[in-house]
């Protein structure tokens, strides 16, 4: 551990921070464009070529806006949330691997650069950990403003969060099963090959029901429509964040969308395999970039179906919300887990009976 | 030397949030303290290259467990006048009692250490393996049945929640939404 390996780990750190807001502000014009698409709109298309830069604009808006901070707000928390709800947002990607490593010569000697901020042994438990540490910011935002919407919405967040969570969690075991590891990178990497040379071996073929109610858990994860109680604009006027102005609700709107992207992003890597790809035999540079382009053709793809359900679906009522998460994805996640379990089984030690 | 930097560093942390759970006027301050104290403690796993400990500690405590009780204060809404007149008796003396048995023990490991707990110096102890597999394999072998019997014991204690919620003197009463 030189000074080199130092500087990778701060570059690492800085090309995601990078990466991320880029993403956002590509992903905010990204979902008006297909949203209105879907509704028969043009969407932005005043600030640069196709209103690319609409998202810039806005955000420069809210940056300079007053930040308004009402009588009866509970000043630590209020000021605190913002803050807590960018820093799980940032850190889970961290140990999400966007292409193969790389080997460069630095001081004299040659290292090894993962295309990941760190290959925890632990990285699917770490990404459970800190996804379950974003609905804190949520509570805590509805709490400490002091008036009556944010807090119903942050009651509804905790709600929404502890159910399907749950679920979630249940939905990757599976994976951890078939890749007999906890690491991401190991997980990416028995992802890699084809059944039969047609067939990628991603873990979304046998395990195809998991990944339905993993993507489903993550959208209420991440509180979007139709799970987005928690900010119902028609019932409790803008949810946890009504209070909020300026850069603060900045804040928010940044980590939602990273958020989203974090998700896609995992969801990709877990069940998509990641950024395996075929490589078409090329060597070098090209061989080094196609994974990379893999890994956020997938994201995006699966970033669209989020679009696309939340302008297709109608919000879900309180109730419904409740039984889908309780009665139907729990028990089908618990289920699916026992099924693959036996069949990871049968395959490893051969049948109960010989 | 990254490990004493970070002991002070979060051991403060885990001691100023100890602190405000029972010093706050706010019970939801007071869960923030706990929150802040078990976050310090999942630090200190890490520092001891017990990932997956900590992993646990953050899901199970920060995420589910605290999640719960800040839930629950959200709901219920405690009110801020809190009856603290005791009904257990001599139970001032006797954590007054235990408090300082503590206290003595501590000291008493301390010094008979000889501090080695501050410098980091002495008797490095056995090389440690924090990763899950290990972490695995000692659970389902060496440590089987205290394992299980853990899972049995947690099972009965949810079993006796589930009782005692649902089976009591017969009143009428509406459907509660089920908490998990």
């Amino acid at each position: 551990m030189d000074g080199w390996d130092v500087a990778i780990v701060i570059v690492k750190v800085l090309v995601v921070f990078a990466l991320l807001l880029a993403a956002t502000i590509l992903l905010v014009w990204i979902e008006r464009k297909v949203v209105a698409d879907m509704q028969n709109r043009i969407g932005p298309e005043r600030a640069g070529p196709w209103g690319i830069l609409q998202t810039l604009a806005d955000g420069l808006k809210l940056l300079f806006k007053e930040q308004i901070r009402p009588n009866k707000v509970e000043v630590g928390m209020y000021l605190l949330a913002p803050v807590l709800t960018l820093l799980p947002a940032f850190l889970i990607f961290m140990v999400i691997p966007i292409g193969v490593p790389f080997t460069v010569t630095l001081g004299g000697v040659e290292r090894v650069v993962s295309m990941q901020g760190t290959d925890l042994n632990v990285g699917l438990l770490y990404i459970l950990a800190m996804s379950s540490l974003a609905v804190y910011a949520v509570v805590l935002a509805g709490w400490s403003s002091g008036s009556k919407y944010p807090l119903l919405g942050g009651v509804r967040a905790t709600a929404q969060a502890i159910s399907y969570e749950a679920a979630m969690g249940l939905a990757l075991v599976p994976v951890v099963f078939y890749a007999g590891s906890l690491s991401i990178s190991e997980i990416v990497a028995a992802q890699s090959g084809t059944w039969g040379g047609i067939v990628p071996r991603w873990n979304i073929v046998p395990l195809f029901l998991s990944f339905v109610i993993f993507f489903i858990a993550i959208i209420a994860e991440t509180n979007r429509a139709p799970f987005d109680l928690v900010e119902a604009e028609q019932e409790i006027v803008g949810g946890f964040h009504t209070e909020y102005s300026g850069f603060r609700f900045a804040c928010f709107f940044l980590a939602e969308y990273i958020n989203m992207f974090n998700m896609s992003a995992i969801a990709a890597t877990l069940f998509l395999g990641g950024w395996n790809g075929p490589t078409f035999g090329l060597t070098g540079f090209v061989s080094w970039l196609l994974p990379i382009i893999y890994f956020f053709i997938k994201t995006f793809v699966l970033i669209f179906i989020f679009m696309w359900v939340r302008a297709t679906l109608p919000r879900f009522r309180y109730d419904q919300l409740m039984t889908l998460g309780w009665k139907r994805l729990i028990p089908a996640a618990l289920l699916w887990l026992v099924l693959s379990a036996v069949v990871v089984g049968w395959r490893q030690f051969g049948a109960p009976w010989t | 030397m990254t490990e004493l930097v970070l002991f002070f560093i979060f051991g403060a942390l885990a001691l100023v949030g100890g602190l405000t759970v029972v010093a706050a006027r706010n019970p939801v301050h007071s869960a923030m303290g706990l929150m802040l104290t078990l976050f310090s403690l999942a630090v200190f796993y890490v520092v001891q290259a017990a990932h997956f400990v900590a992993a646990v500690q953050v899901i199970v405590y920060a995420g589910a467990v605290m999640t719960l009780f800040l839930f629950v204060i959200m709901l219920i809404g405690v009110d801020k006048a809190e009856n603290l007149s005791e009904t257990i008796r001599l139970q001032r003396p006797l954590v007054v009692l235990v408090g300082l048995t503590v206290v003595v023990v501590g000291v008493f490991v301390a010094v008979g250490g000889r501090f080695a707990w501050i410098t980091g110096v002495v008797g490095a102890g056995p090389e440690v393996n924090g990763t899950a597999e290990a972490i695995g394999d000692d659970l389902f072998t060496t440590w089987l049945l205290p394992f299980e019997a853990t899972s049995l014991l947690l099972i009965i204690a949810s079993a006796g929640a589930l009782a005692l919620a649902f089976f009591r003197p017969r009143r009428r009463e509406g459907k509660e939404e089920g908490a998990p």
